[in-house]
């Protein structure tokens, strides 16, 4: 028998007790302390390898000619496609009335907001002259420039940018009527003028519950295409350019699902030690952790047909250049990163087969670990190997990424944690009226 | 008592606050409303509210966002700066696809939340309810159900009375 979706004997007193108490009474558990401790040091290192990067320019990095996109479009690649199991727990799967999704929407949407802006950070600082990043947005300027519109590149600017946006309105949608029970449950005279700012004066009223779900509706059906176009428009960057390697039809699709994979193996990677530390178990059971490492092993196997079917498009094209680049990319000097990225993106998820695999949160922990690791060598393949043997031998070239390209990288993921870390401990990390609503209907069948 | 915004009832879960929304809206009130915890399924239209407009705004911003995203790429690409790249048209309508739907769904979505939010009129720091002290577990686990001393079969005596005999846990003055 499958485990149920909520741990039974829930009241909405329990529920908005036990979720809210997580922030506003509970003892901060010590774990918290070290991973913030943890994180910030890596923030610092953002900071300086930003800094040292703006006093010396773009030449820290390992990027030259041939190979101009180095580092930095594959964390982009790779922090974006991490920011899509957020909308898509939350407005895919409320549209297709997955009730589980009400534990862990939260959870993922903040995950989302927080890769997104990691995302955002490596093409604003890849420009070289960040403080121009805005002659990207269309505005009548004294110089009458305008964008090119034409270019997959500034798609990226309106894609990612209304992207962050859509998913912060959701998000902050999703938070009010949980401000107003934080609002409540508060004793403090400053945790309760906090919480009541945000919540705006929420009072659970019928006539508000009414427009209340009419948004909130109307915002999963416009994000749903929306995710699907973001990392389509992401694609774009690599498909409409001419360059073997790239240019391939597949690329969207395999991206969406690369995104939605790598997306859930995060969300694992968080939510198992989060559920075990503050004893979350009640709300994010077994069955939650089961399917979502079944929608991995399903975009797994997705992802695994694009690989597969890039690689026989190119040889069945019977292209010179196609053919190389396949042969150089399986064989050439960089074939440890495809190979490694075919053990971590195709073999390891076939593992998610076995029940007592997707039982054990260990082993899932450690395979969703690899299947990040696996998805950002995917994009490592993707963007140096495509670039580093030209059509002429004379435009051949490697790639070694510097210090400062590796001290950016883990400073991103110190951002990323910071902000998480900072998350659970100001915000319910888990819907409260969510799982209130999910009781109800558990009760009343 | 006639200083008061209104009555409100306190009930032990969903179904009779439903339940008595009903026999309320019957009764002939009209100025009802009711404060759950959770999104309660039907509860608006027991009370009698109309149905949101809601909607229509967010086709309409949505409209907006494509007519108002195709004519800037247009503009910028056909009039204000036309740049001729291998002779192909300016009006590559086909690129400007992607930017047309991000933008489409920018407006729809900023006018789901500020419509939302501007017809339930919030912000709104003070609203008579909160000086009811049980008022709080509505954001827990209370159901209170509302009316206003505005409503013209209001009398502070018989509704009391009405909403008691609708099996109310407590019946709470709300003061202005």
């Amino acid at each position: 028998m499958n485990s149920p979706i909520l741990a039974p004997g829930h009241s909405n007193k329990t529920i908005t007790d036990k979720i809210s108490s997580l922030i506003l009474t509970r003892h901060t558990p010590r774990a918290w302390f070290l991973g913030v401790a943890a994180a910030f040091g890596l923030m610092m290192l953002l900071l300086v390898s930003v800094g040292w990067l703006l006093v010396r320019g773009l030449g820290v990095w390992g990027i030259n000619v041939p190979i101009a996109w180095g580092f930095a479009i594959i964390n982009f690649v790779w922090w974006v496609g991490i920011g899509h199991a957020g909308t898509l727990i939350s407005a895919i799967l409320l549209l297709m009335h997955q009730k589980w999704r009400n534990s862990i929407n939260r959870f993922a949407e903040a995950m989302t907001l927080f890769a997104v802006a990691c995302a955002g950070l490596f093409p604003a600082l890849h420009v070289g002259r960040p403080w121009k990043a805005f002659y990207m947005f269309p505005y009548p300027d004294t110089m009458a420039l305008w964008p090119q519109f034409r270019s997959p590149l500034l798609w990226d600017v309106f894609a990612v940018s209304t992207y962050a946006t859509v998913s912060l309105l959701f998000w902050f949608v999703g938070l009010i009527p949980d401000m107003a029970s934080m609002r409540d449950q508060a004793k403090n005279r400053f945790i309760q003028w906090f919480y009541g700012l945000l919540a705006m004066g929420w009072r659970g009223s019928a006539r508000h519950w009414q427009r209340y779900e009419s948004a909130y509706l109307l915002l999963a059906g416009l994000a749903t295409p929306l995710v699907v176009s973001v990392h389509s428009v992401v694609s774009f960057d690599f498909a409409v350019s001419q360059l073997p390697g790239w240019h391939s039809t597949i690329f969207p699709p395999y991206f969406v699902a690369g995104a939605v994979f790598s997306g859930f193996a995060m969300v694992l990677t968080l939510v198992i030690p989060l559920r075990k530390l503050y004893g979350l178990g009640d709300f994010i059971t077994d069955r939650h952790i089961d399917l979502m490492a079944k929608v991995m092993l399903a975009t797994g196997l997705i992802v695994a047909y694009g690989y597969a079917i890039e690689t026989f498009t190119d040889w069945y094209s019977g292209g010179v250049n196609e053919i190389a680049m396949i042969r150089t990319r399986m064989l050439g000097p960089y074939a440890w990163s495809y190979w490694a990225l075919m053990g971590f993106n195709v073999l390891l998820p076939q593992t998610l087969w076995v029940k007592s695999i997707r039982q054990s949160t260990w082993a899932l922990f450690f395979i969703a670990i690899g299947v990040n690791v696996g998805m950002w060598l995917e994009r490592f393949v993707i963007v140096i190997t495509s670039l580093h043997r030209g059509a002429l031998p004379s435009s051949w070239g490697m790639y070694t990424p510097t210090f400062w390209d590796w001290t950016l990288f883990l400073g991103s993921l110190g951002l990323f944690f910071s902000l998480l870390f900072l998350f659970i401990r100001v915000l319910p990390m888990i819907s409260i009226f969510e799982i209130r609503q999910l009781a109800a209907e558990e009760r009343h069948g | 008592m006639a200083d008061l915004w209104g009555l409100m009832a306190e009930f032990a879960d969903e179904q009779a606050l439903m339940a008595a929304a009903d026999q309320a809206r019957r009764a002939g009130y009209r100025r009802l409303d009711a404060h759950t915890p959770f999104p309660v399924e039907g509860l608006s239209e027991a009370l009698g509210h109309p149905r949101t407009q809601l909607p229509l705004l967010v086709f309409a911003a949505g409209v907006a966002g494509a007519v108002g995203g195709f004519f800037l790429q247009y503009h910028a690409s056909a009039v204000a700066y036309p740049l001729n790249i291998g002779g192909k048209p300016l009006v590559s309508w086909p690129a400007f696809v992607p930017v047309t739907f991000e933008l489409t769904i920018l407006f729809a979505a900023s006018a789901a939340v500020a419509g939302m939010l501007a017809l339930n009129g919030l912000p709104q720091p003070y609203h008579p309810v909160f000086n009811v002290p049980e008022f709080d577990k509505a954001s827990r686990d209370g159901f209170f159900l509302t009316v206003e001393s505005a409503d013209p079969l209001f009398n502070s005596t018989e509704t009391r009375r009405f909403l008691a005999g609708l099996g109310a846990a407590k019946v709470h003055d709300v003061l202005p």
